[in-house]
């Protein structure tokens, strides 16, 4: 097992490697450069302060050696300074973001899975019943409606006409001056909204395939033989039908970690956050290299990594994949 | 998300102004409000809404709108534009011109310090100046200062500036902050310095923090060189989204913004908003054109170019993009400013006479279509995405111009893609593209026949002997007389050869919770004032500790 791992983790530095030289050459191809948003259309911007700005961020070398010196630097783990006129570390800037970034992300997946999967199961078990259908017109809505739409109409309920909550931010303006309890009652209540939402938006694909998981194993002999045997109902569902229906869910898990630290740029631009998806829109928008592809191959590493503990973690599980290997 | 593109056409063009300028300025009476002594009292803070973060404090190497206006809050200029945008003294007391034009000597105030109590003396405009021209400075302003032949700082107070040639727009260039040398002289990049994250100047608010996408607070400076200012603190919110920006307003979460003009028009008339909030307006620092490349072979016939002008319903334009909140556009600058000339010729919608212009340049009509030498007069009128005043307007020339037999096409094009690919490469039939309006009249870049090279401003392809001599007039000489008939003239020739169809004026649309006092709408707007803004003691709403 060690060894296998070990070699997983090999092999992700080729793959890693490969994924940035991919997302680097596509972000050069992409028209425009980073010099373009202070200097198109600028009266003031002369072609030679244009070059002196080319040379002062290495645009000016060719290609390879500009891959090949973001690629040093990578290996001692420097993402570089970010191309946006104040010229922070990289680093620093994705830091910063990750501690909202993360908290919305994990609040409103507990959410996901704390409702989807109770519901999923309910429905197979009470397949074609009430409930079945009332859950799955909920959870096709909330997956339908636009996001941005149905966030607005919560803002202007809770927000202005009620005013039970905060319309936007991840704090109030005294937050500074609030003791503990109240910076985590004031962030938490300008947590509600977005995590309510974004939960309610990702709802349908996880109770959906909770219940096909449910319909599946309810259907095996084994579950067949358990009501023979006279099992009552409910350890018949919990015990042999859902512990086996919530395999597969490992792999979602795993392939869910890349999306921790991935904001949706839509959900922070309406409500205000400064998150992930924010920085990374920004940095696309005015052509940041050295934030696109710091970002990039964080995603791409959380996503290798993702995989290799989605198999882990499924090998751990099943004793049938863990004796095949 | 439509955000970027439409920041990025606002931060692409000159943004030495710093204020929002405008001319006319109206205020619209708040009804009846409670019976208040309105009294100039210290405190309160205010809440400004804004849809972009800061990317940093110094203004040498930031180039968005955001940027340049929070620091404004905490550094100043020598020189700045006063409320009917006129230059006047900021951290120089007056200055002098020399007969020949080529001298310019600053006076600077005296007994000003910095933040932290250092004093500012013209070491720190020699310094600034010197930072300017370092090539180890990522600015795009630096062209302005590489023109000075010699610098010097003769005395604390005394800095003096000599160029090759009079050359008037280098006096606004003066308005560039002037930076702290005791902080700075150990960066030799300035951008990478602490101070372009917690700037330190010598304005009327200190620098407190700065929460990246989320806020920036500023407090009064006790000491500023003209008061201290009454509102006690600033703070500057991200809200990237105007509908979101839009209810925390009405939820008391920001205290001024810029509306749009549905929102102006639809969503602010009831009477409890407008118990509230005064909304303002006055002609924004910009227009819309319809540009065309001149060397089109349709487009290089004057009279095409006028029938087009005529065929184009700027009245039908105004009320449908704007929703009426603007006015038609004559010329490249800004009606009620000093070099604007109201006197050139216009083009009324009128479609008759662009059809006759059209036939005698040689178009004649065939199934509604008009045709010359087997061609129809088709071509594709290219924008960039995420606009969407420009894609409105383009949907209604659409339709302008069919009634006279002309057909265009449409396309919308990603900011970076649209400049890179179609602008500087000169690959469009037509444009619609807008400028923001300097108040200095040189428009040197964007119409002399020198400046179409890749990446040079006149895209279109405008050449014009006479314009040329006057633009090289109008810009090396400060008499102020002689450069407003150089562009008169300029304005009159534009509007005869209409190398661009200039379609409309916008108007600003600011929104600012009525509890705040002094506020008084001039040609540059509302904020040029904002130190002597207040808050009556009876009404302020939060309570700063000094």
């Amino acid at each position: 097992m060690f060894r296998y791992i070990a070699r997983r983790l090999l092999l992700t530095v080729p793959l890693l490697v490969g994924i940035s030289l991919v997302s680097f050459l596509m972000m050069h191809m992409a028209p425009g450069g980073p010099i373009g948003s202070g200097t198109d259309l600028n009266p003031k911007a002369t072609a030679e302060s244009r070059e002196r700005l080319k040379a002062y961020y290495g645009l000016d070398q060719p290609l390879h050696v500009q891959y090949g010196r973001w690629l040093g630097r990578m290996a001692t783990l420097d993402f570089g300074d970010s191309f946006s006129p104040d010229g922070r570390p990289v680093a620093e800037k994705i830091k910063e973001r990750i501690p909202i970034t993360l908290t919305i992300n994990l609040l409103s997946m507990g959410l996901i899975f704390l409702v989807a999967i109770p519901v999923g199961v309910y429905s197979a078990v009470r397949k074609g019943s009430f409930f079945d259908r009332i859950s799955t017109v909920a959870v096709f809505t909330g997956f339908a409606i636009p996001t941005f739409w149905l966030a607005l109409l919560a803002m202007i309920l809770f927000g202005v006409k009620l005013g039970w909550l905060p319309i936007s931010g991840i704090s109030s303006l005294d937050y500074d001056t609030l003791g503990t309890l109240g910076k985590i009652v004031d962030r938490g209540r300008h947590l509600v909204l977005p995590v309510l939402l974004a939960g309610f938006g990702g709802l349908a694909g996880m109770s959906r395939y909770m219940r096909s998981n449910m319909l599946e194993v309810i259907r095996q002999d084994y579950v067949a033989t358990a009501r023979a045997k006279g099992v009552p109902e409910r350890t018949v569902v919990f015990r042999h039908a859902m512990r086996n229906a919530l395999l597969p869910v490992i792999t979602i898990l795993g392939l869910s970690v890349p999306d921790l630290l991935g904001g949706s740029v839509i959900f922070e631009t309406i409500f205000a956050i400064p998150g992930m998806g924010q920085l990374f829109y920004q940095g696309v928008m005015s052509r940041d290299y050295p934030l696109i592809m710091g970002i990039l191959t964080i995603g791409a590493f959380l996503t290798l990594l993702g995989n290799l503990l989605a198999d882990v973690g499924y090998a751990l599980a099943d004793p049938r994949i863990r004796q095949g290997s | 998300m439509n955000l970027s593109p439409r920041r990025a056409a606002l931060s692409s063009i000159v943004l030495l102004l710093l204020l929002v300028a405008c001319s006319g300025g109206k205020k619209e009476s708040a009804g009846k409000g409670a019976v208040v002594s309105d009294v100039p009292a210290y405190g309160d803070a205010i809440v400004e809404g804004s849809i972009g973060d800061v990317s940093g404090f110094l203004t040498a190497v930031t180039t968005d709108a955001s940027s340049h206006e929070a620091a404004g809050y905490v550094f100043n200029g020598l020189v700045r534009y006063d409320k009917d945008l006129k230059l006047e003294g900021e951290l120089a007391e007056s200055w002098e011109i020399s007969p020949d034009g080529k001298r310019i000597t600053f006076h600077l105030r005296k007994g000003v310090r910095w933040h932290d109590g250092a004093p500012f003396t013209s070491d720190d405009v020699m310094f600034t100046y010197g930072r300017m021209i370092d090539p180890r400075t990522p600015t795009a302003y630096g062209e302005d200062f590489r023109q000075v032949k010699r610098a010097s700082a003769p005395a604390p107070d005394t800095f003096v500036v000599e160029y090759a040639r009079p050359f008037a727009p280098a006096l606004a260039s003066w308005g560039m902050h002037v930076l702290p040398k005791h902080l700075l002289e150990k960066y030799p990049d300035i951008s990478k310095s602490p101070l372009n994250k917690k700037p330190l100047g010598t304005g009327p608010y200190r620098f407190v923090e700065w929460k990246t996408g989320e806020k920036v607070v500023f407090d009064a400076n006790p000491d500023y060189f003209e008061g201290k200012p009454y509102v006690s603190r600033v703070i500057t919110r991200v809200i990237p989204d105007q509908a979101t920006m839009f209810l925390e307003l009405k939820s008391g979460g920001v205290d001024i913004m810029t509306l749009t003009p549905p929102q102006y028009v639809r969503q602010t008339e009831t009477a409890e908003f407008r118990k509230s909030f005064n909304r303002y307006k006055y002609t924004a620092s910009g227009y819309t054109y319809l540009g065309f490349r001149l060397s089109h072979p349709f487009f290089g016939d004057k009279r095409v170019r006028q029938a087009i002008a005529y065929a184009a319903d700027k009245k039908a334009l105004i009320d449908g993009v704007l929703l009426g909140l603007g006015q038609e556009a004559t010329g490249p600058y800004k009606p009620g400013t000093w070099a604007y000339n109201p006197n050139v010729r216009r083009y009324p919608h009128d479609p008759a006479r662009a059809k006759a212009l059209l036939s005698e340049a040689g178009w004649k009509e065939k199934d509604g279509v008009l045709v010359k030498d087997g061609q129809p007069f088709e071509f594709t009128v290219l924008t960039n995405a995420g606009n969407d005043a420009r894609a409105k307007t383009a949907a209604i020339l659409q339709q302008n111009l069919a009634d006279v037999g002309i057909r265009i096409k449409i396309r919308t094009v990603e900011w970076a893609a649209f400049i890179n690919e179609f602008i500087d490469k000169r690959k469009f039939d037509a444009v619609i593209l807008g400028w923001n309006i300097t108040p200095d009249p040189d428009q040197f870049d964007i119409w002399h026949s020198s400046k179409t090279g890749p990446k040079e401003l006149n895209h279109v392809g405008f050449a014009n002997a006479e314009v040329d001599r006057l633009l090289d007039e109008g810009r090396s000489t400060f008499d102020l007389e002689k450069r407003k008939k150089a562009y008169f003239r300029i304005q009159e020739i534009l509007a005869d050869e209409q190398p661009y169809v200039f379609l409309y004026v916008p108007e600003a649309l600011p929104v600012v919770h009525n509890r705040f006092r002094g506020i008084v709408p001039a040609p540059a707007g509302i904020t040029y004032n904002f130190i002597k803004w207040y808050v009556p003691a009876a009404l302020q709403k939060h309570h700063i500790q000094p």
